[in-house]
């Protein structure tokens, strides 16, 4: 047994999900705020980027040091590969909050104003996408990440929806339009926040089956066509 | 040219202990195939099924079909020839003590009753080429003797040596387990440039050397290959919960 490379990767585990609480955290914290108009929070969400950074650097450093150090090689190499992806992706959602922290302190002084678009629904599907990714993580599960895959179909529409209906809000109560504004560039935050939840889980996949399945191109039948052909 | 290797149902003993069960194994013309496993897996017998060198150890006997190209080797071609086809690297290297290095290279023809002194001659010096080794050797050829090289270019000369009966597979039995880094380095890139002219099977411990020189990688456990695959599919996606868990040092 490689005990101190397999304590290496339980660390490395370890840290990823420390940084996974910390991006949920500042999406439920930006999103709350942006319900409430809470600047308190959106000065937290701010504050807790720092700690993301950080968290990412340290994270890509024991990466490299376990690839350099280790050389590992298929479920191992592949954990590691997939954890510095997955890393990138936790701290894009980190900047996505503080986007949206931000958009909450432009708000600040405008008056709250009734919009047709559902943001808590919309925020509460973005967080479960990210939540329900770093669990299919922790499981080593990829039926759990397939799931997070087809729950993104639903933000994206969302965000189809709130666009349509914020524009024509826009057209039709110009005095609104910044708050509608804001209102649009949150949905796009929390779509994305939902599409680094789908990456995620795509890395979980390629992570635990080996297989690649971005831009539904299919690989596994093709490179065992390759093997019988070379004989 | 090197040939492909094809072999069906190939059962080992050594006495009455099976050494290996039912292998089967395509093994690619000009192209490197590395045998990977724990120890006692039985992927130096099988490397040595191949060339019929298993048989020199008393009590020991192998069954099934290994077809070399056109020699079925275990049925109607002799030993001699099937290893004139074959050439093998062993793990130390064992350069003649007593022979120059040109004597070395020059030992398989002579003994084959190989007499033309000028073709002899270039036979030598091309075998020391393609084994990467001519520079280093050429002025004093004759005058030195093969063991007072060093471990590395002992290695490169029995690579020279088995490449000068022009052989069209070359066996390598863990050809770098002495070796330093530097060269380890030199083996395997010459093992790179030299699968343009022959087929090449390499038993070795070595899983990053396997990653780096070969196409084709077996994995033998227990005397069975459990799984035959694509180099880079056996280090990256192997089937086989064993393969992978001998790959990632989770055993073995």
């Amino acid at each position: 047994m490689r005990s101190r490379f397999h304590q290496g990767l339980d660390e490395l585990r370890a840290r990823l999900l420390r940084m996974g609480g910390l991006a949920e955290q500042a999406v439920d914290r930006a999103c709350q705020a942006y319900i409430d108009r809470d600047l308190a929070r959106c000065q937290m969400v701010l504050e807790g980027e720092t700690q993301i950074n950080i968290a990412e650097r340290e994270i890509d450093e024991q990466a490299f040091d376990l690839l350099a150090m280790q050389q590992p090689m298929a479920v191992d190499l592949r954990f590691i590969l997939a954890v510095t992806k997955i890393n990138s992706d936790l701290e894009r959602v980190g900047d996505q909050a503080v986007n949206i922290a931000e958009r909450v302190m432009d708000l600040a002084d405008l008056p709250k104003v009734d919009l047709p678009v559902d943001i808590p629904r919309m925020a509460a599907a973005a967080a479960a996408m990210v939540r329900r990714a770093l669990e299919s993580f922790i499981e080593g599960k990829a039926e759990l990440a397939q799931a997070v895959l087809e729950m993104d179909n639903v933000v994206d529409r969302m965000k189809d929806e709130a666009f349509i209906t914020l524009v024509k809000t826009m057209n039709e109560r110009p005095e609104v339009t910044r708050q509608a504004l804001d209102a649009l560039l949150v949905a796009r935050n929390l779509e994305r926040v939902a599409d680094h939840a789908t990456n995620i889980a795509e890395d979980v996949i390629f992570w635990v089956r080996g297989a690649d399945v971005r831009h539904n191109v299919p690989q596994e039948a093709s490179s065992q066509q390759e093997v019988t052909d070379t004989h | 040219m090197g040939v492909g290797i094809q072999v069906e149902r190939l059962n080992a003993w050594f006495g009455k202990a099976q050494a290996l069960y039912d292998i089967n194994m395509n093994v690619a013309a000009n192209h490197a195939t590395a045998i990977i496993g724990p120890s006692g897996c039985g992927k130096s017998t099988f490397v040595r099924c191949l060339n019929r060198m298993h048989e020199t150890i008393p009590e020991a006997r192998a069954s099934g079909r290994v077809r070399v190209g056109d020699l079925d080797v275990y049925n109607g071609t002799s030993a001699v020839q099937i290893r004139r086809r074959i050439g093998m690297v062993f793990q130390k290297p064992n350069p003649f003590p007593t022979m120059s290095i040109y004597d070395n290279v020059a030992a398989g023809l002579k003994l084959n009753g190989f007499r033309d002194r000028r073709r002899l001659d270039e036979i030598v010096e091309r075998s020391l080429q393609v084994a990467a080794l001519w520079d280093e050797v050429k002025d004093h050829l004759r005058k030195q003797s093969g063991a007072s090289l060093s471990g590395g270019q002992q290695q490169r000369l029995c690579i020279a040596r088995a490449l000068a009966v022009q052989p069209q597979v070359l066996l390598m039995d863990e050809p770098c387990s002495a070796l330093d880094p530097i060269s380890t380095g030199k083996i395997e890139e010459l093992i790179f440039q030299l699968k343009e002219s022959f087929t090449i099977v390499i038993v070795t411990h070595n899983m990053q050397q396997a990653s780096r020189v070969a196409e084709f990688t077996g994995f033998f456990l227990l005397g069975k290959l459990i799984e035959f695959d694509k180099t880079e599919r056996i280090f990256t996606t192997p089937s086989d919960k064993r393969t992978e868990d001998y790959i990632t040092g989770r055993f073995g």
